[in-house]
């Protein structure tokens, strides 16, 4: 995997669709940390965590740098709120799709037991060769973290990735995800304060047009916090007066 | 049920063909019943036989041709940018000019053998593959692709592992139509001008007054039509296995 390093990104102006969605954009991730994003829908979370993963090439091009000097593309591993399994490939096959995709063997033997361990940590045992379609939504959601896992980067960016499950099988997930990328520089997008007080480390509010990027947040205690915990609902209170006025100010802009 | 149903559904179709020929009182030469078709097939099969033969390898020839053409203009429409500016257009308006319309031409042209006929199958199928597959290969799910992009994926490995794969459900309803479309070429290409098939043997037969003969290959025609579809639907249907019916039973 490498070593953990923090990344900031910076940008003079980012439009999109004709519009100035950033106007003096200046954010950081810091080194083995979990940053969480939160704000109204459309409000341009998703297009900062694009940004950072290369893949807002329409929004215009930010400077991104990395705290160990080298760049950061080829580095990062993303997770969306689809599983985006592949229908057509059983459930290893779609661990080891990164591999495939690189032309690199995806069934040589080390590779093939690295993904049965972590088909294994996520609870997918006995369902290797099993077709996406046969599994629940919370599996494929866990087959999607395996195969991100796979991955094995240092960095991780997650766009609402547990918003498509209920919200027993959320929870777990959660829980699921923060032990299995306990050390690694994440950036979470979510529109659910609690998941956000559950895993980030910092949590921002994003708000109006352009965006103003809230101060952090920072919640107390070890991820994964649990749901019922006295400050993280006094959090979660401050978080929900927060994310109505950000939902006021993106509306009027 | 499944070997029954389609049995019962012959046997009334021809019961109704038997009720309209009495019921009408239509002349033999007009509409023959069902029965002196029969016989005729069984009198003349050693004909219709040879003549099947001719219409089905030009059917088999101008499906694979239409096929690999169609295949092979997709992805390069789909993988080419200029491709797909500049050829768009041309792929559009030639089909604006009606195919059957080109039959007299393709017969000047290629002769009356085999090339003609196999040259009409291959220009009637081709469309609807190339217009199929293409569709497909631009409706992959983005977010696969971006998925594809973070893994370092080429552009060619997102083709052959993602796009191409996503775009086969839509590439086998193309090559059903196509399937469907097929022996129309062939037997227009037979009737402007050839000296085998069942077309030709039905243009002859008429010209004999041996309407049941004419009949009889028309039929055989029929049947061609139906076991090729059925075989092409049972293919496509094994190799998209991860494709399930989603039209309920009960709908």
């Amino acid at each position: 995997m490498g070593k953990i390093f923090g990344i900031h990104i910076k940008a003079p102006r980012i439009a999109f669709d004709g519009q100035t969605l950033f106007e003096t954009l200046d954010f950081s991730l810091p080194a083995g940390q979990w940053t969480c994003l939160l704000g109204p829908s459309g409000v341009g979370k998703s297009t900062l965590l694009r940004l950072i993963a290369g893949l807002a090439t329409e929004a215009g091009s930010a400077c991104i740098s990395c705290d160990d000097g080298k760049p950061l593309s080829g580095r990062t591993a993303y997770m969306g709120q689809q599983d985006l399994l592949l229908p057509w490939l059983s459930v290893i096959d779609n661990v080891t799709l990164g591999r495939r995709l690189r032309g690199e063997d995806p069934k040589g033997h080390e590779a093939q037991s690295h993904a049965k361990q972590l088909l294994d940590a996520v609870g997918l045992t006995g369902y290797e060769q099993s077709l996406p379609s046969k599994l629940s939504g919370g599996m494929r959601q866990r087959a999607a973290l395996a195969r991100t896992l796979m991955e094995n980067r240092p960095v991780v960016l997650m766009d609402e990735p547990f918003s498509a499950v209920d919200a027993i099988t959320r929870l777990r997930l959660q829980e699921l995800a923060a032990e299995l990328l306990r050390d690694r520089t994440v950036l979470l997008v979510t529109h659910d304060p609690l998941e956000a007080l559950r895993l980030g480390d910092r949590i921002h509010v994003l708000s109006g047009r352009p965006v103003v990027i809230s101060d952090a947040l920072l919640p107390t205690g070890l991820r994964p916090r649990p749901a019922g915990d006295p400050d993280l609902l006094a959090n979660q209170a401050k978080l929900f007066r927060q994310l109505s006025a950000a939902m006021e100010d993106t509306a009027a802009a | 049920m499944r070997v029954l149903r389609p049995s019962i559904i012959f046997a009334a179709l021809i019961m109704l063909w038997q009720i309209i020929v009495w019921a009408s009182g239509v002349e033999p030469f007009i509409l023959p019943p069902p029965a002196r078709v029969g016989i005729a097939w069984v009198e003349r099969w050693d004909v219709i036989l040879f003549h099947t033969q001719t219409t089905v390898l030009e059917i088999l020839l101008g499906l694979l041709l239409g096929t690999v053409m169609g295949t092979v203009s997709a992805l390069f429409l789909a993988y080419f940018a200029t491709a797909r500016r500049w050829l768009m257009p041309i792929l559009v308006i030639s089909q604006a000019i009606p195919v059957f319309a080109l039959a007299p031409i393709l017969v000047l042209w290629l002769g009356y053998g085999l090339a003609s006929k196999v040259a009409m199958a291959t220009l009637i199928i081709y469309f609807p593959v190339t217009a199929a597959f293409f569709d497909g290969l631009r409706r992959t799910e983005p977010g696969q692709l971006d998925l594809a992009r973070t893994m370092n994926a080429s552009r060619w490995s997102i083709l052959r592992n993602i796009r191409i794969p996503a775009a086969l459900p839509a590439f086998a309803s193309g090559l059903r139509v196509a399937t469907a479309v097929a022996p129309i070429g062939a037997v227009v290409g037979e009737w402007v001008g050839s000296s085998a098939g069942l077309g030709y043997l039905m243009l002859h037969s008429n010209g004999r007054m041996q309407i049941d003969v004419m009949f009889a290959a028309l039929f055989t025609l029929g049947a061609i039509a139906v076991v090729l579809y059925f075989t092409v639907d049972a293919f496509l249907s094994r190799v998209l296995f991860w494709q399930p019916d989603t039209q309920p039973s009960n709908d």
